[in-house]
Formats: C-alpha cells, sequence, structure tokens
C-alpha cells in the first residue's frame, strides 16, 4: 500500500509540476474533470478578469491547489465552493449565486424573451387588422411587377 | 511644433464640426440650399483636419518626441517601428483621436458617395454627423488632449503595454473602431429619415450597404480581437466574456438585427420604426462601449467616482444622444406608416421574430455586463458575473434564433404555410438529426450538449443547402446554369449564415473535444496530447528588439516521425519590468496544437501547458465567412447599377429596384 501511494505522489509531482506538491493525492479521472470544472467558475481575486483555471499568479495557482485538496479530501463542489466563498465573498463566483440583489440578473433573460415575444405576437395580430391592402405599390414592386409581366424572371430578394 | 499643429488642426476640425452640425441642419429645416451645401466641404474639410493631427501625432510617435507626454507615457525609443506607429492609439488620448479619424472618415465617404441623395437628406445626415464630432473633439480637446506637452522633456518613455506589443494592435483596433463608428452612419442616416419625417424604402435603401459595410469591419474586428487574445495571452481562451468585448459585441448583435431588419424596410416597407429604433440603438451601445472602456467604471467603480471628468462627459454625451433620439423618436413614430400587409407566418414575421431574440441576447449580455457595476455602486455587494451565466443565459437564446435562421431563407414574403414549409424543410432536418447523433459518436462520446451544437450547426448547412436547391430548380429539374444568375446579395446571405454554422463546429468541437495538460518538464521530458508526442529540448536565452527572452524548444512528432518544431517564449520586457508568455501554435484546419511556458521549475526544467484545440480555427474562419458574405451582399448588381444609373439619371429618379 505504502508503495502504491508512493508512486502515486510521485507521479503527480511529475505531471503536476507543482513544487511542495508531496501532501497531494492523484485524482482519477472524474475528479480530475471536477477540478477543472471548478477551476473555470473562480475568479482569480488578484487579476484583471481571468479565472484561476486561467491565471498564472500565485494565488490562482494556491487555490487550484486546494480545490485539488479538497476533492482528493472527498469534499462535494458546493462544499468547495462554500469554502471559496467564506473566505473571498460572491465576487470569487464568475457564476453569481440566486438571491435577492441578483434574482433580476438571473431572471431578466428570460423576462425580456417572454415580453418580446408577447409584444411581437400582439403586435402581429393588431398589425395585420390594422394594416390596409391597398397600400399603393411601391417602386420596387411595381418593377417587379412589369417584370413578371414581361414574362422576365422576378429578381429574387434574399 | 509638429505637435502644435496636431493640436491646432484638432481646433479648427472642432469649428468645422460646429458648422457641419449647425448650418446643413437648419438649411434643411427652412429649405436654404446654400445652407444646405456647407455640409459637403465641411465634413471633407474636417476630415483633412483630423487627418492631419491624426498624422501629427503617428509622427511624435514614430520620431520618438518625448516632450508629448502621451509619447512619453506609451512609447519608448526601443519599441519597434510598427508598435511605435500602432502605440499612436494605444493610449486612452489616441484612441479617442483613432475615433474622431474614423469618425470623420465616415463622413467624407458619405459625402462622396451621396451625389444622388437629395440634397435635404445629405445635409441631414452630414449635420448630425457633424454634431457627434463636435462631441467628441471637445471631449479630446477639454478632457484627453492628446498633445500635452511634458517639460522638461522625458529621457525616454515609460513604453507600449507589452501585451500590446503585436501585430495584432496595429491591425485590430482600427478594425474594430471602423465598425464601431461606422454605425454612426445609420444612426445619422435614421436621424435624418426621423428629422425629415420621411421614413420609407428609400431611406433603408439608402442606409442598408453602409450598414452592412460597418457590421462586416465590426466582425472583422472582433475577430481579430478574439485571435488575438488566443495566441497572446497564453492559457488559449478565445472569448472571455469580458466587458470590453461586450462592449463591442453588443453593438455587433444590433446591428446584425438591423441588417435584418433593414432588409424588410427596404423590401416590403414594413418595421419602419423598428429599424430606427434599431439604428439609435447600435449607435447608443458603441457610445455606451466607449464610456464603459474609456471612463475607468470597468476597473472599479470608485476609481471612476475619484476623477469622473472624462466619465461624466461621454455619460452626459450619451444621455443627449440616445435621450434626443428616443424624444425624436417618440414624436416622429407614431406618424410612419405600417408598409406592407403580412400574416402571422410570413418572412417578415419570421425575421421580426429573429429580431427579438437578437435583442433580447444583447440586453442580457447588458444586463451581465453592467449588473455588477450597479451593485457595487448602490453598495449591495461585490458580485462577478463571468463567462458561466454568460453561456448559460446566451446559449438558450441563440438557439431558436438559429433554428429560425435556417426557415427565414425559405419562407414567402406577405405569407408563408408552416406545413409547407416543414415539407420543404424535412429533408435538411433529417441531415441535420443524424449528423447530430453521428458525428459525436464516431469522435468518441456522445452527450447531448455536443449533439445540440452539432444539431444546429448541420440544420444551418443542410438548411442554405435546400435554399440554394430550390432556387436551382425549374420543375422538378435541377437547372445547374443558375447558379451563376443568382444574385450576389443572396450569396452574400448564404455565405454568412453557413459562417454561423462553420462557427458553432468550431465552438462545439473546442468546447467538447479539446484536451489540457499542465505539465512539469525537464530536458527530454515527452507528453502525449491529441496524438501527438510533444519532447521538450530545453530552453535557450535569446534577445528581442526590446526585450530578452527564454525561448523553449518543443518538437512535436506524430507515430515516432518529428513533424514540426515549436518554439514558445517566456519574454521579458525590461521598461515595464513584465513578463509576457508567447505561445507556439501549430495550427491547422483540423486543430491547433498550442504550447505555452509557465514557470521555470528547479535549473532547466519549466511547468508547461499543452492543450490540444480541435477546430478551433473554425471560430474565427466562420467570423471572416460572415464578413464575406457582407462584402459580397455589397458588390451586389443593384447596387453596382444604381451607381451606373446615379450618373445618368437626376436624384429622385434613381430607381430603387
Amino acid at each position: 500500500m505504502k508503495r502504491m501511494i508512493a508512486s502515486v505522489l510521485f507521479s503527480w509531482a511529475v505531471a503536476t509540476g507543482v513544487a511542495g506538491a508531496n501532501d497531494q493525492k492523484e485524482l482519477d479521472a472524474v475528479g480530475k474533470a471536477r477540478a477543472v470544472a471548478l477551476a473555470a467558475e473562480l475568479r482569480c481575486l488578484v487579476c484583471q478578469n481571468q479565472t484561476i483555471a486561467d491565471s498564472h499568479a500565485e494565488l490562482a495557482v494556491d487555490l487550484r491547489r486546494q480545490i485539488h485538496v479538497q476533492i482528493a479530501g472527498g469534499k462535494s463542489d458546493a462544499e468547495i465552493v462554500d469554502f471559496m466563498v467564506t473566505r473571498y465573498g460572491d465576487f470569487v463566483l464568475y457564476r453569481p449565486p440566486f438571491k435577492a440583489t441578483t434574482a433580476f440578473l438571473w431572471l431578466g433573460p428570460a423576462l425580456f424573451v417572454l415580453v418580446g415575444v408577447i409584444v411581437l405576437l400582439r403586435f402581429l395580430r393588431t398589425r395585420r387588422t390594422r394594416a390596409q391592402s391597398d397600400v399603393p405599390l411601391t417602386e420596387a414592386q411595381r418593377k417587379m411587377a412589369a417584370e413578371l409581366l414581361a414574362g422576365a424572371t422576378p429578381r429574387e430578394s434574399q | 511644433m509638429i505637435p502644435e499643429i496636431g493640436q491646432f488642426a484638432l481646433i479648427l476640425a472642432l469649428l468645422l464640426s460646429i458648422v457641419q452640425g449647425v448650418l446643413p441642419l437648419a438649411g434643411a429645416a427652412r429649405g436654404n440650399p446654400v445652407w444646405m451645401g456647407v455640409a459637403r466641404p465641411a465634413s471633407r474639410g474636417q476630415f483633412l483636419f483630423v487627418a492631419l493631427a491624426f498624422g501629427c501625432l503617428a509622427y511624435s510617435f514614430v520620431t520618438n518626441d518625448f516632450s508629448v507626454l502621451n509619447v512619453a507615457n506609451n512609447s519608448n525609443s526601443g519599441l519597434p517601428v510598427p508598435y511605435r506607429f500602432a502605440a499612436t492609439w494605444g493610449s486612452h488620448e489616441g484612441s479617442m483621436l483613432l475615433w474622431v479619424f474614423m469618425l470623420t472618415g465616415w463622413s467624407a465617404a458619405v459625402s462622396i458617395a451621396s451625389r444622388s441623395l437629395p440634397e435635404e437628406m445629405v445635409a441631414r445626415v452630414l449635420g448630425v454627423m457633424g454634431l457627434i464630432g463636435t462631441g467628441f473633439l471637445l471631449f479630446m480637446l477639454l478632457t484627453s488632449n492628446p498633445f500635452d506637452r511634458l517639460f522638461p522633456a522625458a529621457q525616454d518613455g515609460r513604453d507600449m503595454n507589452p501585451l500590446l506589443q503585436d501585430p495584432g494592435m496595429v491591425i485590430h483596433p482600427p478594425m474594430l473602431y471602423m465598425g464601431y463608428v461606422g454605425f454612426s452612419v445609420a444612426f445619422s442616416f435614421a436621424i435624418a429619415a426621423l428629422l425629415g419625417g420621411k421614413l420609407d424604402s428609400t431611406w433603408a435603401r439608402w442606409s442598408r450597404p453602409w450598414t452592412t459595410l460597418a457590421w462586416c469591419f465590426l466582425t472583422i474586428g472582433i475577430m481579430l480581437g478574439s485571435w488575438w487574445a488566443y495566441y497572446e495571452l497564453g492559457w488559449g481562451g478565445w472569448w472571455f466574456w469580458d466587458p470590453v468585448e461586450n462592449a463591442s459585441f453588443m453593438p455587433w448583435i444590433v446591428g446584425t438585427a438591423l441588417i435584418h431588419s433593414l432588409a424588410v424596410t427596404e423590401r416590403r416597407g414594413a418595421f419602419k420604426s423598428w429599424t430606427v429604433l434599431l439604428a439609435i440603438t447600435a449607435f447608443s451601445l458603441s457610445l455606451l462601449g466607449t464610456f464603459l472602456v474609456r471612463s475607468g467604471v470597468l476597473t472599479s467603480v470608485h476609481a471612476f467616482a475619484t476623477d469622473p471628468k472624462r466619465g461624466v462627459f461621454i455619460l452626459i454625451f450619451l444621455a443627449i444622444v440616445t435621450g434626443g433620439s428616443l424624444v425624436l423618436f417618440a414624436v416622429r413614430a407614431p406618424k410612419v406608416g405600417l408598409g406592407g400587409k403580412f400574416e402571422i407566418v410570413s418572412r417578415e414575421s419570421l425575421l421580426l421574430g429573429n429580431n427579438v431574440l437578437l435583442a433580447a441576447a444583447c440586453g442580457s449580455v447588458l444586463l451581465g455586463t453592467l449588473y455588477p457595476l450597479f451593485l457595487d455602486a448602490l453598495q449591495l455587494g461585490k458580485i462577478s458575473v463571468g463567462p458561466p451565466y454568460f453561456d448559460s443565459v446566451f446559449a438558450p437564446l441563440m438557439a431558436p434564433a438559429i433554428f429560425l435562421m435556417g426557415v427565414g431563407p425559405l419562407a414567402r414574403w406577405k405569407e408563408a404555410r408552416i406545413p409547407d414549409l416543414a415539407m420543404r424543410l424535412r429533408w435538411a432536418a433529417v441531415i441535420a438529426v443524424v449528423s447530430a447523433i453521428l458525428v459525436p459518436l464516431i469522435a468518441g462520446e456522445w452527450t447531448l450538449m455536443k449533439s445540440f451544437g452539432y444539431l444546429l450547426a448541420f440544420w444551418v448547412f443542410a438548411a442554405s443547402l435546400t435554399s440554394i436547391r430550390e432556387r436551382l430548380l425549374v420543375g422538378t429539374q435541377l437547372e445547374w446554369s443558375r447558379l451563376g444568375q443568382l444574385p450576389r446579395g443572396y450569396w452574400g446571405m448564404i455565405a454568412a449564415h453557413v459562417g454561423i454554422g462553420v462557427f458553432i463546429i468550431g465552438v462545439t468541437t473546442v468546447k467538447s473535444y479539446e484536451v489540457e495538460r499542465d505539465v512539469r518538464m525537464d530536458i527530454g521530458d515527452t507528453v502525449a496530447v491529441g496524438g501527438y508526442d510533444l519532447k521538450f529540448e530545453g530552453t535557450e536565452e535569446v534577445a528581442g528588439p526590446n526585450y530578452s527572452a527564454a525561448r523553449g524548444t518543443v518538437v512535436v512528432s506524430r507515430n515516432g516521425k518529428a513533424v514540426r518544431t515549436l518554439h514558445p517564449e517566456k519574454r521579458f520586457y525590461p521598461v515595464q519590468q513584465s513578463t509576457m508568455t508567447e505561445a507556439a501554435i501549430d495550427s491547422g484546419l483540423f486543430g491547433d496544437l498550442y504550447v505555452s511556458l509557465g514557470e521555470p521549475v528547479g535549473d532547466r526544467a519549466w511547468s508547461v501547458r499543452v492543450y490540444s484545440k480541435p477546430f478551433i480555427t473554425w471560430i474565427w474562419g466562420g467570423c471572416v465567412l460572415m464578413a464575406l458574405g457582407g462584402f459580397l451582399a455589397l458588390t451586389d448588381r443593384r447596387y453596382r447599377a444604381s451607381l451606373a444609373q446615379r450618373s445618368a439619371l437626376p436624384a429622385h429618379a434613381a430607381s430603387p429596384s
């Protein structure tokens, strides 16, 4: 068992190149994927606007290691995120949590579409009844009509 | 001397812009042809003076005149000449000058290419552009003078930010601004039409090519920015939903809606008010983008509060432009006629539906970009809104829009029938579904998300093919000779739509199949990524023109055969004491190998990031196709024919066919 752990640790150290990584266990594929996904959702607080997955900053490296350790320690994603939030506040989350102050942020897009579609449908309905059918032809239509009558192919629209 | 000439030229340009903004508009209102006649010479004069000022600033940069504050702060004698030239727009002041340069350029272009337009229209359009110019020239002269002197002159400059020292800096900002500012033409046409009370299809016809042209430049500009970020930042991303990116993306979305809405207004005389509103919005968003990027609110609301001069000026200007236009719109729009009649299902309504989705998408991006600023300003806490948010709201809004994109070109104007459309598109749907299931299966593991991306892409391709096929059909016979007769405007649309499909293929494939390895590599170590073996052969010190670099050598081999050698670099720029990662990329049609050096670990070893990014070039290829589509549409016969007609016919008789 000891030898196995040692070899795992060795391969991890080689694989990550993180100095002082001796305290870390190699993650399985699922764990790795979770670590990558989590890192992509968290903000590097000392950078301009980067996720900790993207950043080369020391803090980002440190936080990536932290995620790694916690996943290896059996923590769930939610627990790790909670840990980060207690440490750094909501600012660290690139996916803002849903609460009273962010309700409009999250519901806004759906609201836009809903209002847009309702207005659109009402507009189309009322417009159909309002638009007179005897609108005089535009120049373009008249020309098209002339072309049609002359037997030419009407120029198609895009 | 030269900087003073530049400054003087700017002042003269300001005076001319005031003349251009006042006399022609007054002349158009009072029917005074002499006043209206001022518009053209004034706009050309303004362009010449701004060009002169721009030339003076560029000269100061290229000749290292460190007695100019702007040059001393943003350039350095060690900087290679192309970057010194690009440094002209590398600073806040310089980029504002580029903004005005572009504006006056567009305005001069309108003055030249508007011979067939009624005098009143030309006077109003150029008048509005003159007023915009006045605002920006005042802004520069009052708060951001690029020619301010530094006394005593600096020994040497503080250098350009090393991140910007890249060919991308030479080409990306001019392209982006060409697009950004180009929407001022569509805006001015809309305001002119509102002022004149003539919102008809002729107006749409005139502003359409200008809008398309601006949109093409903006597409190219955004694409170049994305590509630049990809190879320069060293972590292989191509879009970060950064507020600065969103600032350019929002006008693009609205511009896209505007292009489609203009098509309906021109063809069918419908949606006039909506089209005008989009034109106002597109330009207002360009201004808002300028405000966001230039005022400093993005870095911190508080930084903005401590030095608010610039921000407040742009904000007031934005309020005047947008508010004024909207008031004018509110007064005039109710009198606008409805245009041609159409049914609830028709090409008109499908295009309008697409517009609603695009507008909602733009609204969401705006919401996500401004929300943290508002929360912070109201002291309700600091939050970050980043890629996870935008990805999860943007994709669901775009998916139905892309579905409609396949249907729209096949629907008839005035009235379409859903059963008929379903019949005609059934094979396209089958092809899309089968490809969506098969492609991820062949490539490996199948997931719903991957499949959905491919579904949209293949839907676009198949629907476009269906559309082309129908155009070639005579009875039941495919008439290939008709291929050459289809108008270029049509091909432009197909190219742009296929571009969207190509783009989606790129995005989906990269997201689904990219491989990232973050490894420590000693000399001789190898790492396997995407079917390639990469062997690290160490680094050597090399000297660049104004930096020193550790240059790595990585040999790429496939099946034991060396195919390529890559040289990622870690550069150190002594003037600004900063380190830059220069990634090495083996780019190909079906994917990139991306290698970037992290930090040295121990004596000879480095931490190295290696990515395999399948199909990533398709992302930018798709954008290029979209822009090409736009340019193709601009060369359509109807524009060329009308150019020929213009010289032969008096203005009002030019046929709007």
